[in-house]
């Protein structure tokens, strides 16, 4: 048995081709990302050491300013509507329905399949105000409602909303999924004995149901917080950051640093600023968690 | 008094579910229906009109002069080929670091799993760098690489949970009757891993074949260029004018996933949702 299973042979075949792919591409670069931010320009042409000065460059840019201020907005939006609406749904399939139970939730996971690029140019067009009316319009002013009628992707207000109303359309079914398996944990004796105790459905959730299912909110929480915080392909894809930088994330702005500016010393230290949201907001939420 | 109460509750449940149903389902129905029409009637009418007929003039167009026949394949293949690679070292990786006996195994394991916490963003300029510098840029190789290892983390952590409930009596019996590491990897552990290695397969699917930041960063090409990709600068080339070829290609790039998910939608659902609750 210890000869089988301890066989050094074996056990370098089996990891070493993975740990190799593994250390070149994705561990190495997240290290060499920070020693980069310590530089300025573009490697090969114009390469600097610069200390910490791109960091210190930070504070100062407006245009980082924006992006994390758009980003954070973002991350908010976001994150409420897909685990309230996930949660609205899952309390659907739970209580609501006896019949057809598999193929709501069938249909309510669907749109979380499709490539998000596919989704923002069908949104794009959804949203559609030239050269004429896309879905959204065309139905508002079929209704009545001509003075709604607006450029929806294409005024600074309204721009960011309609991203994440788009991104909420994707995801909440599959946050309700979650919140349902959730439900599921819950025994029915609980519920029993306090609705025989006159329990309304609200009192309820906030007493039961609520507190119960903590552990799956936090993971919803902590799983829809890092799919925002990276916040890049459906922002590309709908709006490609406009109209002006109203949609434009911190990644898109290291991206528009790195490559079409050409400093990627600057867009390293916004990576890294990326790198330390992402870990210092998971924290949060866990922190959150064990009071 | 109590009874109207439930019935107009009732009533108002029914209504909720089946707007959720119409939000869910209405703009990927629209979408296909405009797929089907002439250039014209999106001009003559307003968008929510059923087509006049079947216009398939749109699906020609996106196949061929909108490429969307090239990225197509060139997805379907990095899609494929990582996939085999993504599943047989999850696999081998998986078993290595559960049920083999070695030193460093717990440290590996660990080691894997860090790479759950990386933004793709935080890895993206130092990897441009290092293809531009070897020569791997806007190649097929560097976006299968970065695929491969980009999958491993969640792969390896989702396939040791399976590992870690194969009993150990059935490796002993396999050792007694005289097989090696290989054949028991072949007879005894691939075929009780099965539903692993689809969970896996789903999971990775529907993230490769997703990917945009990595495939519109290290490929410039339009013959190299993925479906997301191509999708991206789809208006560029037909104008925003030609919504019918537009929406034909989105078509076309939604289609696998919905044949997938039509098929396996148990499977789909249980894969996203394991892949989720990582943490």
């Amino acid at each position: 048995m210890k000869k089988v299973l301890g066989s050094k042979k074996a056990i370098a075949l089996f990891v070493v081709p993975g740990l190799i792919l593994y250390v070149g591409i994705v561990f190495v670069p997240v290290i060499w990302s920070f020693g980069y931010s310590l530089f300025s320009g573009t490697p090969g042409l114009d390469w600097r050491f610069t200390g910490l000065k791109n960091y210190q460059k930070l504070f100062l840019d407006s245009r980082f300013k924006t992006a994390l201020i758009v980003n954070l907005k973002y991350i908010l939006y976001t994150m409420l509507g897909q685990v309230v609406l996930g949660l609205g749904l899952a309390l659907i399939f739970r209580f609501g329905l006896k019949r057809f139970k598999n193929t709501f939730r069938t249909i309510a996971f669907f749109p979380v399949i499709l490539p998000t690029v596919a989704v923002g140019q069908l949104f794009a067009k959804i949203y559609e105000i030239q050269p004429h009316y896309g879905l959204l319009n065309s139905l508002l002013s079929n209704i009545g409602l001509q003075n709604l009628v607006q450029p929806w992707i294409g005024q600074q207000s309204t721009a960011l909303p309609a991203l994440s109303v788009m991104d909420i359309w994707v995801s909440m079914g599959f946050y309700a999924v979650i919140f349902y398996g959730g439900l599921l944990d819950i025994s029915d004796d609980v519920m029993e004995a306090a609705k025989i105790d006159g329990c309304g459905f609200w009192k309820m959730f906030r007493t039961i149901i609520f507190p119960l299912l903590r552990p799956v909110t936090i993971t919803c929480l902590v799983f829809s917080f890092a799919g925002t915080v990276k916040m890049f392909e459906s922002a590309t894809a709908l709006t490609g950051g406009g109209p002006g930088n109203a949609t434009t994330s911190l990644s898109m702005y290291m991206y528009n640093v790195a490559f079409s500016y050409g400093n990627v010393g600057y867009g390293s230290a916004i990576a890294i600023v990326i790198f330390l949201i992402c870990v210092i907001g998971t924290r949060i939420i866990r922190v959150l968690d064990r009071e | 008094m109590n009874k109207t109460k439930k019935i107009i509750s009732s009533v108002l449940l029914k209504l909720v579910i089946a707007l959720v149903v119409v939000i869910d389902v209405y703009p990927i129905v629209w979408m296909f229906l405009c797929a089907l029409k002439k250039p014209t009637e999106f001009v003559s009418k307003p968008s929510y009109a059923l087509p006049e007929g079947l216009y398939l003039q749109n699906f020609v167009d996106a196949w061929t002069k909108g490429n969307m026949g090239t990225f197509f394949l060139n997805s379907l293949f990095y899609t494929a080929v990582a996939l085999v690679f993504i599943v047989t070292f999850s696999m081998t990786i998986g078993f290595a670091v559960t049920k083999m006996e070695w030193k460093m195994k717990k440290f590996f394991q660990s080691f894997f799993l860090m790479g759950l916490m990386v933004p793709v963003a935080t890895a993206l300029l130092p990897l441009f760098q290092i293809y531009n510098k070897i020569g791997l840029l806007n190649t097929r190789t560097c976006l299968i690489l970065t695929y491969i290892a980009f999958g491993l983390s969640l792969s390896i952590f989702l396939v040791t949970g399976y590992m870690r409930s194969l009993p150990d009596e059935l490796l002993e019996a396999s050792v007694i009757d005289g097989c090696g590491i290989f054949s028991m990897m072949r007879y005894i552990v691939v075929p009780l891993m099965k539903n692993a290695a689809v969970t896996v397969l789903v999971l990775q699917f529907f993230y490769k074949w997703n990917d945009l930041l990595f495939s519109m960063t290290f490929v410039s090409s339009t013959n190299l260029k993925t479906i997301q990709t191509g999708l991206l600068y789809f208006e560029d080339q037909f104008g925003s004018k030609n919504w019918g070829a537009i929406f034909a290609s989105v078509t076309i790039s939604v289609a696998p996933m919905l044949l997938i998910y039509s098929v396996l939608n148990k499977k789909v659902i249980e894969g996203m949702v394991a892949g989720a609750v990582k943490g």
